[in-house]
């Protein structure tokens, strides 16, 4: 990965305190796990960032080794990564999620 | 593109060998699957660091040639 690469993941990190590395869009998602996702995160009335890594190939490679993690979507939360749509979909089915984002005081409907 | 559901079974079972591993087709394309694994390997390990686990042993296969693999993990 290049450091424009790397400089442009983290800075959609840092400036979004909830940022979802997905393939299409909120309004748009154009694959079911990104879908699931993003549900979750409407459901729970979270205000997040989408970035669609469809736009950027080297966007879309990066992600992978900047988090270490072969799939997309990817979640972040306060610079932290919390999963992707598997671990996310039992975090939610378990009530973890509501505690992360509570403990990293994060607005969500609870 | 596809993989043999028996193939990432064996892949699994090579990194963690005292695994139980239940593996389906969800599509029936050879391209989207689910695995429910559990093993000792897991204990103390985050969500994550499980989840790795399991992509690692597909040794890079995961979202070349194996598009899509749900994966539960499970302590045993």
């Amino acid at each position: 990965m290049d450091n424009q690469t790397k400089d442009l993941i983290q800075s959609h990190i840092d400036a979004n305190e909830v940022c979802l590395f997905m393939k299409g869009t909120p309004d748009a998602p154009q694959c079911g796990f990104s879908m699931a996702v993003v549900n979750i995160l409407k459901i729970l009335e979270v205000n997040f960032k989408g970035v669609n890594v469809l736009e950027n190939q080297s966007l879309r490679e990066g992600i992978k080794s900047f988090s270490d993690w072969p799939t997309i979507p990817q979640l972040y939360i306060k610079n932290e990564f919390v999963g992707g749509c598997d671990i996310i979909k039992e975090m939610y089915e378990n009530g973890e999620l509501k505690k992360v984002l509570e403990d990293k005081k994060i607005n969500f409907k609870k | 593109m596809a993989m043999d559901l028996k193939e990432i079974e064996k892949y699994i079972k090579e990194a963690m060998p005292d695994a139980i591993i239940e593996i389906q087709d969800l599509a029936g394309d050879g391209n989207h699957y689910s695995a429910t694994v559990i093993s000792s390997q897991f204990a103390g390990k985050s969500k994550i660091e499980q989840h790795k686990m399991v992509y690692n042993s597909l040794k890079g296969r995961m979202g070349n040639e194996l598009h899509a693999l749900a994966i539960k993990t499970k302590e045993q």
